[in-house]
């Protein structure tokens, strides 16, 4: 059953209100770039008319599989749902600790879900790797838009094994 | 030690009561759709979900509600479910009732339950390590350490904290999955000050109704999750300030 009085998570509200407004969009898969270069808002690129657009991050984006080093290996979440379209990340280990996130899909199509990726993103996948301070077994807590990522990201654990 | 133990574990996610329900239990607890506790757990979800859901109009609950099934006829859970809700009213002050929105809903309960006691069935199973995660409330069961990261309601997708603990229960509550819904019944309005509480206790039934209830009560949860023996919370406010119990640093990561 939908939780109803509880529980499931939580979300930044103002980000939920601001998405609650945006029409769906499809979502693109984001453009495989050299990983790593640290992006700005303002090195975002746009397009009109629902083109790809490369939300540059702090975190590469498209898969790292098959250039990751020996002893480093790639898992791919489930590709989630948010209220800004399709999520999905990539978690790359070693010896059982995340050491680096990579962001496969991502909403990419106006400039409010660029303006979203680039701050929201960003942030949120670098705070993780600093907090879990190596292997987390479970995420606590989830929201409605941030829902995708959470369960993107437990999607990710659960392939761990 | 989860590494080492990888090749003799199995993760399994199935999506029942609204949400996905992560597992992470012994391999040899078989397949989701077979006869060993992964299918009975899964079994026993889907089943707690057709008895106790009130979006289904022909549940028990939603029987039971409405007056056209009285409590006898209905799965003896119920009666047990109901028990347990009319303590942690009392317990929470009023704070975490069953008719959250007016209508008969012990979701507030159930889902809890429902993970604790799909925990269980490993448990009884001869697991002596296994978690079940339903949405984000999560039973370990197990000696060794888990840690469990507490999502940042705040800024989406950060980890707020990481909880670590033995044989325990990890429940958090928070804005966005109130939607229209948590409602402080004092005030009929939605609870302002915090935007999420993570509560943490030894089983998850008791532990997720609390934190529900804890979120409901704002900021007056503090002091009494301090009140609760053997609970200890983490708060982050809606101003972005974080709080938490006095024992609760036992369980930082």
């Amino acid at each position: 059953m939908r939780r109803v009085i509880l529980a499931v998570t939580g979300t930044i509200a103002g980000l939920v209100a601001l998405l609650s407004f945006k029409s769906h969009v499809p979502s693109v898969p984001v453009a495989a770039t050299t990983g790593g270069s640290a992006g700005s808002s303002s090195s975002s690129s746009s397009s009109s008319g629902g083109q790809t657009t490369t939300v540059p991050g702090e975190f590469p984006q498209g898969s790292l599989a098959g250039k990751l080093p020996a002893g480093e290996t790639a898992v791919d979440g489930e590709a989630a749902n948010t209220a800004y379209g399709p999520v999905q990340i990539q978690l790359i280990e070693r010896n059982t600790k995340i050491v680096k996130v990579a962001v496969l899909v991502q909403p990419a199509n106006t400039l409010h879900d660029i303006q979203i990726g680039a701050f929201a993103f960003p942030k949120l996948i670098s705070e993780t790797l600093s907090a879990q301070n190596g292997k987390i077994d479970a995420v606590s807590g989830a929201s409605y838009t941030s829902a995708g990522y959470i369960q993107s990201l437990q999607s990710a654990l659960d392939k761990r094994t | 030690m989860t590494g080492d133990e990888a090749p003799n574990r199995r993760r399994h996610a199935e999506h029942v009561m609204g949400t996905v329900v992560s597992f992470d239990v012994p391999a040899r607890a078989g397949e989701p759709r077979g006869q060993g506790s992964l299918g009975q757990a899964v079994r026993w979800l889907h089943w707690v979900d057709a008895t106790f859901s009130p979006y289904r109009d022909e549940s028990d609950v939603s029987r039971f509600g409405r007056g056209e099934l009285p409590l006898a006829d209905c799965a003896p859970e119920l009666a047990e479910v109901l028990e347990a809700c009319a303590v942690i009213s009392a317990r929470s002050g009023g704070y975490f009732t069953t008719t959250p929105g007016g209508t008969f809903d012990p979701s507030g309960y159930v889902k809890g339950w429902a993970i604790e006691r799909a925990a269980a069935i490993f448990t009884a199973a001869g697991s002596a390590e296994h978690s079940v995660n339903g949405g984000g409330d999560v039973q370990f069961v197990g000696s060794r350490l888990w840690r469990v990261g507490i999502a940042d309601p705040l800024q989406p997708g950060r980890l707020a904290v990481v909880v670590a603990g033995r044989d325990f229960a990890v429940a958090t509550s928070g804005v966005a999955e109130r939607g229209p819904h948590i409602i402080d019944p004092y005030t009929g309005q939605p609870p302002a000050g915090l935007a999420s509480i993570t509560v943490v206790g030894a089983t998850l039934a008791e532990t997720d109704a609390f934190a529900t209830a804890a979120f409901a009560m704002g900021s007056v949860a503090r002091d009494w999750v301090e009140s609760l023996d053997r609970y200890e919370a983490f708060a982050i406010t809606a101003a972005g300030v974080t709080w938490q119990t006095s024992g609760f640093g036992a369980y930082l990561g």
